[in-house]
């Protein structure tokens, strides 16, 4: 770089000679050498401020840049957790005692249409009522040609050639959602224990599946819980157990020309039902609209083991004999007077003479009814009412099926003497099947209270509240094993070998709806339990306007109609329970039992 | 020397970066091969409950028990009953004989097959 001089020699010179003052020239210079040096400095500050002004704004922007990046995007660690974690999205599966699959989900389409997108809507509706002949045909074209409708479910769920089809017809307008369908393999077998399910909220890509009956809306929430893994529900029932009893009960039913039957079958310690059938009954695959007209206890829908209010009559008889053994009156082998009985200008008698006296075994044997009267009467109404109470007989069953859980039993509201007599032998209030089979379960597991399940119960050790003494319970199962044994017993046609069934008959004539009772119409119970030496399971069958032609003879009571039903149950479902038949005949298995 | 060590740093740098880069495209390679597998893992969930759904409809009691109706001369299945229930001791049991291995013997799992 060149430097000019401060003080130049030419121009000092002529100032000197001009006799100026030379230190001028020196300012002058120095001046001007300042001006430059000051730009200089001035263009490098700018340039640094830029410099750094870029780099901060490089840097706002990278920041900037990540943040907006985060924002908009999902990040991978995220996606990674959730994938892993097994929350399943799906409702759980139903599955019985052994893990036989009752109720699954099966993955489907549903078809829907956009008619503003549709290239010929009159032609799409006669296309589609040919792959579905079920649909409306005047509704599905008004939906389609109305031009008001922007969207229309055609189809809840579709099969896959249903699909190719609705594809090969090429319209553009016809779509199809992904959905979960529920699917009862079995079809109607545990029907009335299943319930059945509907869609609730619905969108094009899923929809939700709603409980509408039995476990299905009982375990709603619990079926749908994701947080479940898709456990599936274990359910007491076993599915070939239950599958036999349906056979034998509609075959029976067939038979003995009833219009409607039940069956519970119940583990006697742990409540747990084994099986549950209500004839007639559903495919919950397609459950049927609820009925608007009509008895609703007709419908299908009814489950009449858990729904049905029925007065259970004779199968009473048991818990009026109960009451007296408790309260110390009576003994199996005590007399009591069994000739007509007057109360209230009415007189009660016995469906035939059984003689002037009777002990309370053969009361309860040949059933008598004004031997039980006797017996409850003289124990009095407030014993009545307790034992009743604590078989369960106040409340509704608390088991795990919503229809059963709204069905309280018909008690009388003015418990009189008259109420006394005749509930003692089982009119004047009406329980569950469901019921019974619980109170024939107390009686017969040594006088536990029991609850009545649908899940499967997987603890031993379940608490134990004594209703029933032992000895009472005792018994108790010895008196209703001679029902069965005794060729005078009314049950006789229930001896199955090997099994040693007890139990107790019960014919009542139904109420009419006008009032009073039907002559000819009846509903005829069996309450039993097997094998009687060491209960394990109770049977109670149930049916709704049997008759039978016996020896040209017309008949509708329990003996010849709900007993033999009940018997063949047993026959099939014991050896499949894995019971072993006990090898004495059945004389002999009695006298060892009441020997005891 | 300065030169030196501005070419080695950048050295450096410019390897970590490559590095850095490969390590993440890896990883975006694996999220992608494992979300790829979940999607074949519901997808074979699904098919296994249809099969499952299907196996249950199969077996349902109602078919079965016809099935064996059908095929009685055959099977001569008949519905378990009391009868059946017998002593263990009654079914004869083939007599126990020691297993004597005399000569070395090859044991394959491999459908049989010879190894080299």
């Amino acid at each position: 770089m060149r430097r000019s001089p401060l003080r130049p020699l030419a121009h000092i010179i002529s100032a000197r000679q001009e006799g100026k003052n030379p230190d001028f020239i020196e300012a002058k210079e120095r001046s001007k050498r300042n001006q430059v040096l000051q730009l200089k400095t001035r263009v490098r500050a700018e340039n640094r401020l830029l410099a750094l002004g870029l780099i901060f704004i490089i840097g706002f922007s990278a920041v900037g840049g990540k943040m907006a990046m985060l924002a908009s995007s999902s990040s991978d660690e995220v996606k990674q957790y959730n994938s892993g974690s097994k929350i399943i999205n799906q409702r759980a599966n139903i599955v019985d005692r052994n893990g036989n699959i009752l109720a699954t989900n099966m993955s489907t389409q549903a078809l829907y249409a956009q008619p503003p997108l549709m290239i010929n809507p009159q032609k799409a509706a006669k296309d589609l009522l040919e792959i579905f002949p079920d649909l409306n045909h005047e509704r599905v074209t008004k939906n389609f040609t109305s031009g008001k409708r922007k969207f229309v479910w055609v189809k809840k769920s579709v099969s896959p050639e249903q699909q190719q089809k609705v594809h090969d017809l090429g319209e553009p307008g016809l779509l199809f959602g992904s959905r979960e369908m529920r699917l009862y393999p079995n079809g109607k077998l545990a029907a009335h224990v299943l319930g059945g399910t509907r869609f609730g909220e619905e969108d094009v890509r899923a929809a939700e599946i709603i409980g509408v009956g039995g476990v299905e809306k009982y375990f709603d929430n619990m079926l749908r819980d994701p947080a479940l893994e898709g456990e599936p529900l274990e359910l007491s029932i076993d599915l070939t157990a239950q599958a036999a009893t349906r056979q034998v009960l509609k075959n029976g039913m067939r038979f003995m020309n009833a219009k409607g039957a039940s069956a519970i079958l119940m583990d006697v310690n742990t409540g747990e039902i084994i099986s549950l059938v209500s004839l007639p009954d559903f495919d919950p695959n397609n459950r049927p609209r609820v009925a608007i007209a009509g008895d609703p206890s007709d419908s299908p829908l009814f489950n009449r083991a858990a729904q049905g209010l029925y007065e259970l009559g004779s199968t009473f008889k048991i818990f009026t004999a109960a009451t007296s053994l408790e309260k110390g009156l009576a003994n199996p082998q005590t007399i009591i007077d069994t000739t007509p009985f007057k109360w209230n200008r009415k007189t009660y008698k016995d469906y035939k003479n059984y003689g002037p006296t009777n002990s309370v075994e053969d009361i309860i044997m040949k059933s008598s009814n004004v031997g039980t009267i006797r017996m409850a009467l003289a124990a009095g109404t407030t014993a009545q009412k307790k034992t009743l109470n604590d078989l369960g007989f106040f409340e509704a069953v608390p088991v795990e099926l919503g229809e059963a859980s709204r069905t309280k039993p018909q008690i009388p509201k003015n418990w009189s003497d008259t109420s006394t007599i005749t509930i003692s032998f089982g009119h004047g209030i009406s329980a569950t099947p469901l019921h019974l089979a619980t109170a024939y379960s107390i009686v017969a597991n040594g006088g536990f209270r029991v609850k009545p399940t649908i899940k499967k119960v997987n603890s031993n050790n379940l608490a134990k509240e004594k209703v029933i003494s032992q000895k009472t319970s005792q018994q108790l199962i010895s008196m209703l094993r001679r029902v069965v044994s005794e060729v005078d017993g009314t049950a006789k046609m229930a001896k199955v070998d090997g099994y040693q069934v007890a139990g107790k008959t019960g014919t009542a004539e139904k109420i009419k709806p006008t009032g009073g009772y039907y002559d000819k119409k009846v509903i005829a119970t069996f309450a039993s339990f097997f094998p009687a030496s060491n209960p394990k399971y109770t049977l109670v069958v149930s049916l709704d306007e049997p008759e039978i032609e016996v020896l040209g003879e017309s008949r509708r009571t329990a003996g010849f109609t709900a007993v033999p039903v009940a018997a063949e149950i047993i026959t099939r479902v014991a050896p499949i329970l894995n019971l072993r038949p006990i090898a004495t005949d059945d004389a002999m298995a009695y006298t060892s039992i009441s020997s005891q | 020397m300065k030169i030196f060590i501005y070419m080695v740093c950048s050295l450096v740098v410019m390897t970590m970066a490559y590095w850095a880069y490969t390590e993440n495209y890896t990883t975006q390679a694996s999220i992608r091969r494992v979300e790829e597998l979940n999607r074949l893992v519901s997808d074979e969930q699904e098919a296994l409950s249809i099969l499952n759904a299907e196996w249950a409809y199969l077996n349902r009691p109602e078919r079965l028990s016809n099935l064996a109706d059908l095929n009685f001369t055959k099977l001569k299945l008949v519905p378990l009953a009391a009868q059946h229930f017998n002593e263990l001791d009654i079914i004869p049991m083939p007599p126990r004989r020691s297993l004597v291995v005399s000569s070395p013997m090859l044991v394959s799992s491999d459908r049989g097959k010879q190894f080299p």
